[in-house]
């Protein structure tokens, strides 16, 4: 069999059915991550980096469906795959993490019973045997005495400790894909930094393939290899991390970092990207960043640039300034 | 204009149009409601007038039954009384003192509710334990115990002239803790946002930051609220006048005439406690139904899941 | 720093401790099979001492939990403290009525964190904004509060023309915006700002940062700007003040703090900064976690993660001394010149 990749996604585009008519959230995404790989998919709210996320594993709630495209696990087309059948794959192969421990951990079961049910849904193993995996698992993630975890609930935990609980749930299975959604935001920067930390060692050991949707330029250039960077539905720009970071082409990406404060900057006025990224309701034409954008050439108001590369392996990127063909508005 | 333009465009409209349970309702209640209130012009009699009721019509069934009067839409009670017009008149009773006692309740239980869940602390105490034994009283049992001192102190006469205003005070003061509770319950909720600590940092006095900012803010609960509470009310009411201690015979609420139907329920008058009965029955499931309908606006959160 | 030199606000051993105890018959327990009272206190803030200069924006650092969204509230008078003094311009604040108050109220001012919650929902912004004017300046007639709420609605780059609208129709972002023009309504000398852009965007967040640093120039405003981010700390402040549990480790000078951070708690913190174009963790890992504020450590109150604990951290709790280089700091590792 031939090597797959470990995720492609092809075209995807989800809509959302509204009062007032389809609304698109994503606008034909593609990306390919290869097995071990780590992504990460940034952007502001609203840029539909979550719905990209959960629309990998089909769990978009029920305005929101799968308009076109494809979804690609290990060579399966999982988007149309049927929902009991989507269960095995969710949960099994590919663990998703929140941004709220508490949006996986049920508050009135122990700890152990949830880690135990979970392998138990998914292999026929002994209860005793699960309770050594989950044990197992929860000295993986540093987690101090695991025996004595085992029995606590959830709010007896401090929010670092349940976060790290619930990356051990997610590696119950051995998954091959982890996709985290904002697994820091909530956590301080000490615990942020210690969950990344462990995040990254994790996948790089086992060999797994993270996306990581985050906000944060500067968790995603610690922990990712590449990075896809979204506005308005679209990726506008994505290639590998140390290229996106160090010489950004996309203007807003540009954008992005030039207004984050750092050391060379310091108590300067940051620069700032006027106004704010469109409601999905009232995306402009053509590119969408062009209101925003200080280098808008004419053809940016009626033209939507398509991700093109400039250079075989490196940053691909959807904007005119760099002569990409262009699709009719 | 732009109020009406934003009314329109709002999405409580929106799921009102495509919700025809409440439409239904809401068509049904409007014209309860229009038919109650324009009884002295829409029914065919005046129940209240004795000069024009007639012994001799008593007990006259529904027009569709034989020995029917054609006039008599309904039939007509023990009394010669034209059933359709006094169940109008009865509804407008009714609906009057179920809205007054919900006023009354909210207007209790909103400054005891907004003191208390502000102030916090011993008053909150002392306020909530007030609800507590009210509300371990039934509304029948004050109601019971209220009539009959008042009854014994001014006579019967005095309390059929102030059967009205008597039973929205004593459904009114019954059921104030409900709106204690729920009024307590969001101020608890709403003064903990950062909004109110800004009033605070203005330097605002609290009975104004009660009234102006947290008081509008728990209007959607109190809105819900009082759907059920209209309800509840004429329920009580009717509930009431059916073991006698509401409204007296002459001036009928649905509830007095259910009861006065009933002791002829087996003599074969079957139409006198029916109509009435079914009268109420659609009233209650009706405000209900859109009391429901609200809940669903106002919280969309709630009943999704 | 010719701009550091007046004392605006002096905190003077401010402790605050919230009583949790509930009421009569939560307090009820049993120890050794007799009942007793037994009540719970939330130990917020322990003992702090501050200065903060006209002029300067003094930031508030620490983790969820370390007091120091209770310290900017305290100073406003949001609570009164257990105990200690707050000085505003050498008059004592802390022990006001809130009649005594009000003068204090127009040059007092708060940013809050959360755009959505810091605006009452039924009132329009033109509400917002003229009810601290009318309430403070009552000669004021109406045109004069209208042209005021237009100039600073302008000031912080939001048309005036949307004066009628609800804070709902607003973005995150021009919701601070006007959070910032109601505090800046009454002409304050002083702003405390409670993690004002943590809420917010990324590229919202500059424009805020922005928003916030030019009305610092224009009006000569003091900030207390209260927030876990470190790279916001180092692009804004002049000093920093570094809070872990409820007492103050260290207060510094932002160049130094960032050079050189003394106390263990301050290198720690700095080290999990996440920075652009790093690709590798070289944090230093704390051990165990924060303990909660209703129990205290005895001694320093970081003894228990801190990896150069010894037997007179676990006893004695540190004063906050001035270091060789300018800088306070409250560990006897430092004073000892251990670390």
């Amino acid at each position: 069999m031939a090597q797959h990749p470990l995720l492609q996604v092809q075209d995807l585009v989800v809509k959302f059915r509204l009062r007032f008519g389809d609304l698109t959230a994503l606008n034909g995404i593609n990306f390919t991550l290869a097995p071990g790989e780590r992504m990460g998919l940034v952007g502001e709210s609203g840029a539909g980096k979550s719905v990209a996320g959960f629309s990998i594993i089909n769990l978009i709630s029920k305005p929101g469906f799968i308009a076109s495209g494809r979804v690609l696990f290990e060579g399966e087309e999982i988007s149309s795959y049927p929902l009991e059948h989507m269960r095995d794959i969710r949960g099994n192969r590919i663990s998703m993490i929140f941004q709220d421990p508490m949006m996986t951990l049920n508050p009135v079961l122990t700890i152990g019973t949830q880690m135990v049910e979970t392998i138990l849904a998914h292999s026929k193993v002994s209860t005793a045997h699960a309770r050594e995996i989950a044990l197992e698992k929860l000295a993986k993630v540093y987690i101090s005495s695991p025996g004595k975890r085992l029995g606590q609930y959830p709010h007896e935990l401090s929010g670092g400790m349940r976060q790290r609980v619930v990356i051990a749930i997610s590696l119950l299975t051995n998954p091959s894909l982890i996709i985290a959604d904002e697994p820091t935001t909530a956590l301080d920067v000490t615990i942020q930094a210690e969950v990344m930390a462990l995040l990254l060692e994790l996948c790089k050991n086992e060999r797994m393939g993270l996306i990581l949707i985050t906000h944060d330029l500067g968790v995603v250039s610690q922990v990712t290899e590449k990075i896809a960077v979204m506005y308005a539905g679209r990726i506008v720009e994505q290639g590998p991390t140390k290229n996106i970071i160090t010489s950004p082409k996309h203007p807003y990406t540009q954008g992005l970092i030039k207004a984050l404060p750092q050391a060379e900057n310091t108590g300067r006025r940051l620069y700032q990207i006027p106004g704010m990224m469109p409601n999905l309701t009232s995306i402009p034409p053509g590119c969408a960043f062009h209101p925003r954008c200080d280098q808008a050439m004419p053809m940016c108001r009626d033209h939507t640039p398509v991700l093109c590369t400039l250079e075989p392996g490196l940053t691909q990127v959807a904007c005119h300034l760099y002569g990409t063909s262009k699709e009719k508005a | 204009m732009r109020l009406w333009k934003k009314f329109k465009n709002s999405y409580a409209l929106y799921s009102f149009l495509r919700d025809p349970v409440a439409m239904g309702s809401f068509i049904i209640l409007s014209v309860l409601a229009l038919s109650a209130f324009g009884a002295p012009i829409i029914a065919p009699h005046n129940p209240y007038d004795t000069t024009t009721i007639n012994i001799m019509d008593a007990e006259l069934p529904p027009v569709w039954q034989e020995d029917a009067d054609p006039s008599f839409l309904l039939g007509t009670d023990a009394q010669g009384r034209d059933m359709l017009s006094t169940m109008l008149y009865g509804m407008r009773v009714s609906l009057v003192i179920g809205i007054g006692a919900t006023m009354l309740q909210a207007i209790i239980g909103i400054i005891l509710g907004l003191i208390s869940g502000y102030r916090g602390g011993k008053i909150d105490s002392f306020l909530m334990r007030m609800a507590d034994v009210q509300l371990s009283f039934s509304t029948l049992m004050v109601a019971i115990f209220l009539s009959a001192i008042f009854q014994a102190l001014f006579g019967v006469a005095a309390f059929e002239r102030l059967a009205i205003p008597f039973l929205v005070l004593v459904i009114g003061i019954a059921e104030w803790p409900q709106y204690a509770r729920t009024v307590r319950a969001s101020v608890l909720a709403e003064k903990k946002k950062e909004y109110v600590e800004a009033a605070r940092v203005i330097g605002l006095p609290s009975r104004r930051i009660m009234w102006r900012h947290i008081l509008p803010n728990t209007l959607s609960p109190i809105l819900v609220l009082s759907t059920v509470q209209v309800a509840h009310a004429i329920l009580s009411e009717a509930a009431l006048s059916f073991l006698g201690l509401g409204m007296p015979i002459t001036k009928p609420s649905l509830g007095s005439l259910i009861n006065s139907g009933f002791d002829y329920i087996f003599s074969g008058s079957w139409w006198i406690t029916l109509f009435p009965g079914f009268l109420l029955v659609l009233l209650i499931l009706v405000i209900n139904l859109l009391g429901d309908f609200v809940q669903d606006v106002l919280n969309p959160k709630l009943y999704k899941g | 720093m010719t701009t550091m030199n007046k004392l605006l606000v002096r905190l003077h051993n401010v402790v605050k401790h919230f009583d949790i105890s509930g009421g009569f018959l939560d307090r009820i327990s049993f120890t050794q099979g007799r009942p007793c009272l037994r009540s719970t206190t939330v130990k917020a803030i322990n003992s702090v001492s501050l200065d903060i200069f006209q002029g300067e924006i003094l930031s508030i650092v620490g983790e969820s939990g370390c007091g120091k969204s209770t310290l900017g509230r305290t100073i406003l008078g949001l609570y009164p403290p257990t105990s200690g003094e707050i000085y505003f311009q050498d008059t004592r604040v802390d022990n006001l009525s809130s009649d005594a108050w009000l003068p204090f109220r127009r040059q007092m001012q708060m940013v809050f964190q959360d755009p959505y919650a810091s605006l009452n929902p039924r009132m329009t912004v033109r509400q917002i904004l003229e009810e601290p004017v009318r309430f403070h300046f009552p000669e004021l007639k109406t045109p004069e509060v209208r042209d005021k709420v237009s100039e600073v609605m302008l000031q912080v780059g939001v048309d005036p023309a949307w004066a009628g609208r609800f804070p709902h129709e607003f973005s995150g972002g021009q919701r601070q915006r006007i959070s910032i023009a109601r505090a800046l309504m009454v002409d304050p000398m002083f702003i405390v700002a409670d993690e004002p852009i943590s809420a917010l965007d990324v590229s919202i967040q500059a424009q805020i940062l922005n928003l916030i640093m030019d009305c610092q120039e224009r009006f000569g405003l003091t900030y207390m700007f209260i927030t876990h981010d470190l790279s916001v700390v180092e692009h804004i402040s002049t000093r920093v003040a570094v809070m872990y549990l409820g007492t103050l480790c260290e207060l510094a000078n932002k160049e130094q703090l960032y050079q050189e951070p003394l106390h263990p708690y301050s290198r720690a913190l700095l080290s999990a900064i996440p920075k652009l174009g790093i690709t590798n963790f070289d944090h230093i890992r704390l051990k165990g976690e924060v303990p909660t504020p209703i129990n205290l450590p005895s001694g320093c109150v970081f003894h228990t993660r801190c990896p150069y604990t010894n037997k007179r951290c676990q006893q004695e709790m540190p004063t906050l001394l001035t270091a060789s280089n300018g800088t306070m700091v409250a560990c006897h590792g430092v004073e000892e010149g251990r670390i």
